[in-house]
């Protein structure tokens, strides 16, 4: 006998939780599959989340949701071989209501927001990959695991992660190409509370937020990141799938110069690498995003691409859960309307716009592109930290004053005014 | 061919017994009490009996009927009668009750057949040849002394033709096949088959619920004098623990034709290989 729901969402993460949440809050019969033997087991990012999805996710969030700490402190730095030049903003407020963010270790954030899924009546089924859509005559029927495991329902949403597979299998999306993803990885750092929070300078319960451009990803298209845990750091680097193929550098030799880096040793002196994990990132944003409504089937989280990286920010989890929310929304709608067919699903880009993340990745869409001009991850980080050496260099020789300083590195770092200018407007505009 | 075969097929009752054992490869002895140290260590379906199942299941999608498991021992064996009915059981019933602790193969296969009366009518019982946390395989000859039917222990392959089981067993130089009619009792080789992956419709039907039966001694009025401790005839007069030999280890690393003439000629010196 086949068993049957009204909607199937295919991983366990933030997209596929909050969606199966929301479903069965509408009062869907709703079934949550995820591959991994737990919710997080086989999922990564970079380390934080911000929470604004949550108050109304769950509003009482903040009573046991496994956050590690509460981030208070920014910073971003150009790193040369041996030199870095930051920039780091202190201010409680960036931690408080709304647009709080608090770092979070995915074995236990995807696990407590299935269990609330669960809670909310979803069924969660571990440790099962589904193979492909259940697919007649044109519409999503359910989820094949093998041809003989197949199990029915109305509507399938989609959030099986970057890798996009089943995407791609119902025909909404082409197959992956290079240029459209990155590769993440990260290694999470055992050090002792006191210690991150006498290094970093942070009380008991606050955390760091720190993005690295420049000799972090080799002079690579994209960057580094560190988070702060309660007791572990996260290490990582975003790099252009593409730029690692083409020079072909293995992305943990990158890792490994990163972690090496002195500005980045002083900070995690002592500590025990305890974990290594890499993931594919979706990195075209609004550029490379699928058909996001099919006849019974909705995509949703890192699998639709909703990620934003503008440079001084990273977003996808808060992206995932959003769009989970916002699919449910929309199969409720399309229940009202008669079905669960494409003309009654697409109603959850108008969801989606409402909750600023269609908006938001459309505000951001030229980020990317800007993102890949490879002049910002390898001449500006070594002309900045260039000029700051100058400046600071006092020898006795004479000095010029700043401007001029900075147009003669620029000058011997081989790169016109011209460029520079409009590398700046570019940029202004993107971001 | 057998008598029977070719007539009209119908679905087989096949019941099969599994126990819940501390997985193998995770396991240690304990150099004090010298007993198992089992805290800790993730379990699994006893892995002949896995075999026992997948024999069902197969022989249940050939001949349709359905696929009834039956374990002894405490309620977190819930997690392995879970996992059978994922992988395709029908149902599964659970023997649990304080009363049936330290019980040796002597209760343990009368205690299961108590419970087999009750599941009422059946054409098989199958069972794992042994367990790997005690390595017996009384029990289901036990089995099917209690119940006074035929058995085949030790197959590899178990066909149903008619209203006959016919099983081949692995025997030193060759393979033997041995057939008696139905119903009857069938220990089954470890690694004589592939057991299935659990299916999402098998865990589903696990998460739906209402699928595992707990019965206690009473429900199967046992008599206390033959169950547990009391009941079990064996004792465990001296536990040793075996120190294996250092090896010395020797590498030939010489051109692998003269390699394997100094290796046997090492191996002769040693009396491993006769000369």
């Amino acid at each position: 006998m086949v068993e049957r729901f009204d909607a199937i969402v295919v991983g366990a993460g933030p997209a596929g939780s909050a969606a199966a949440l929301t479903l069965a809050r509408k009062g869907f019969s709703t079934l949550l599959v995820e591959r991994a033997r737990a919710p997080g087991a086989k999922n990564m990012f970079g380390g934080r989340i911000y929470a604004w999805p949550l108050f109304e996710l769950v509003p009482d969030w903040q009573k046991d949701c496994p956050l590690e700490r509460l981030v208070t402190k920014e910073g971003m730095a150009f790193l040369t071989e041996d030199a870095s030049l930051g920039l780091t903003f202190d201010s409680p407020r960036i931690g408080e209501g709304r647009s709080a963010s608090f770092t979070a270790l995915r074995a236990k954030f995807d696990a407590w927001l299935a269990k609330k899924a669960e809670a909310a009546g979803a069924m969660l089924v571990t440790g099962i990959r589904v193979d492909d859509l259940w697919r007649e005559s044109g519409r999503v029927k359910g989820v094949v695991v093998d041809p003989d495991d197949r199990v029915a329902a109305d509507l399938v949403v989609i959030a099986e992660g970057a890798s996009a597979a089943l995407v791609r299998r119902a025909g909404l999306k082409a197959d992956l190409e290079p240029r459209e993803v990155s590769v993440g990885v990260k290694e999470t750092i055992e050090l002792a509370a006191e210690t991150i929070e006498e290094r970093f300078a942070l009380s008991e319960k606050e955390g760091a937020a720190f993005v690295y451009a420049g000799y972090a990803s080799g002079g690579l298209r994209g960057g580094g990141f560190l988070y702060t845990n309660r007791t572990s750091v996260s290490l990582g680097l975003v790099v252009s799938a593409e730029d690692l193929a083409q020079k072909k550098i293995e992305i943990q030799d990158l890792q490994t110069k990163f972690r090496m880096h002195p500005g980045i040793q002083k900070l995690l002196q002592g500590g025990k690498v305890v974990e290594y994990s890499a993931h594919l990132v979706p990195e075209l944003g609004a550029n490379m995003m699928p058909h996001l409504a099919g006849e019974g089937v909705l995509v949703t989280g890192d699998a639709a691409g909703f990620l934003i990286n503008n440079g001084y920010t990273f977003r996808g989890v808060d992206l995932a859960m959003t769009s989970g929310i916002a699919a449910a929304e929309a199969a409720e709608a399309a229940r009202s309307a008669g079905g669960m067919s494409a003309a009654n699903l697409r109603v959850y880009e108008r969801f989606l716009r409402t909750r600023n993340v269609l908006t938001d990745l459309e505000r951001f869409r030229k980020a990317p592109l800007y993102l890949k001009n490879a002049r910002l991850f390898d001449v500006y980080p070594r002309l900045l930290i260039d000029i700051a050496e100058r400046v600071y260099q006092v020898d006795g020789t004479g000095k010029e004053r700043v401007l001029a300083t900075a147009l003669e590195g620029a000058k011997d770092g081989g790169l016109s005014k011209l460029t520079m200018l409009r590398d700046l407007i570019r940029g202004a505009r993107s971001m | 061919m057998t008598a029977g075969d070719g007539g009209a097929k119908r679905g087989l009752r096949i019941i099969v017994c599994i126990k819940q054992v501390p997985k193998a490869q995770e396991l240690s002895v304990d150099p004090v009490t010298k007993t198992l140290k089992r805290v800790g260590v993730p379990s699994e379906i006893n892995p002949p009996d896995q075999n026992a199942l997948e024999t069902a299941l197969r022989l249940k999608a050939e001949r349709g009927g359905e696929v009834l498991v039956l374990s002894m021992g405490p309620t977190s064996f819930d997690e392995s009668l879970e996992r059978a009915i994922a992988m395709g059981a029908d149902r599964a019933y659970l023997i649990s009750d304080r009363a049936l602790g330290g019980s040796d193969t002597v209760p343990t296969a009368n205690t299961l057949s108590e419970a087999i009366h009750k599941l009422g009518s059946f054409d098989l019982v199958l069972c794992g040849e042994e367990t790997t946390d005690s390595s017996t395989g009384h029990v289901g000859p036990g089995i099917a002394g209690h119940l006074d039917v035929p058995q085949i222990t030790y197959c590899s392959d178990v066909v149903v033709v008619g209203d006959r089981v016919r099983g081949t067993r692995m025997i030193e130089d060759g393979a033997e096949t041995w057939e008696c009619a139905l119903p009857a009792v069938v220990t089954v080789d470890f690694g004589c088959n592939r057991p299935r992956e659990p299916s999402l419709t098998g865990k589903i039907r696990v998460k739906r619920g209402g699928l595992i039966t707990r019965w206690s001694a009473a429900d199967l009025n046992l008599d206390p004098a033959k169950i547990g401790l009391r009941g079990s005839p064996t004792i465990v007069a001296k536990v040793e623990t075996v120190q294996l030999p250092d090896r010395q280890g020797k590498i030939f690393r010489e051109e692998p034709a003269v390699a394997v003439a100094l290796l046997l000629e090492a191996l002769k010196k040693d009396g491993v290989v006769l000369p």
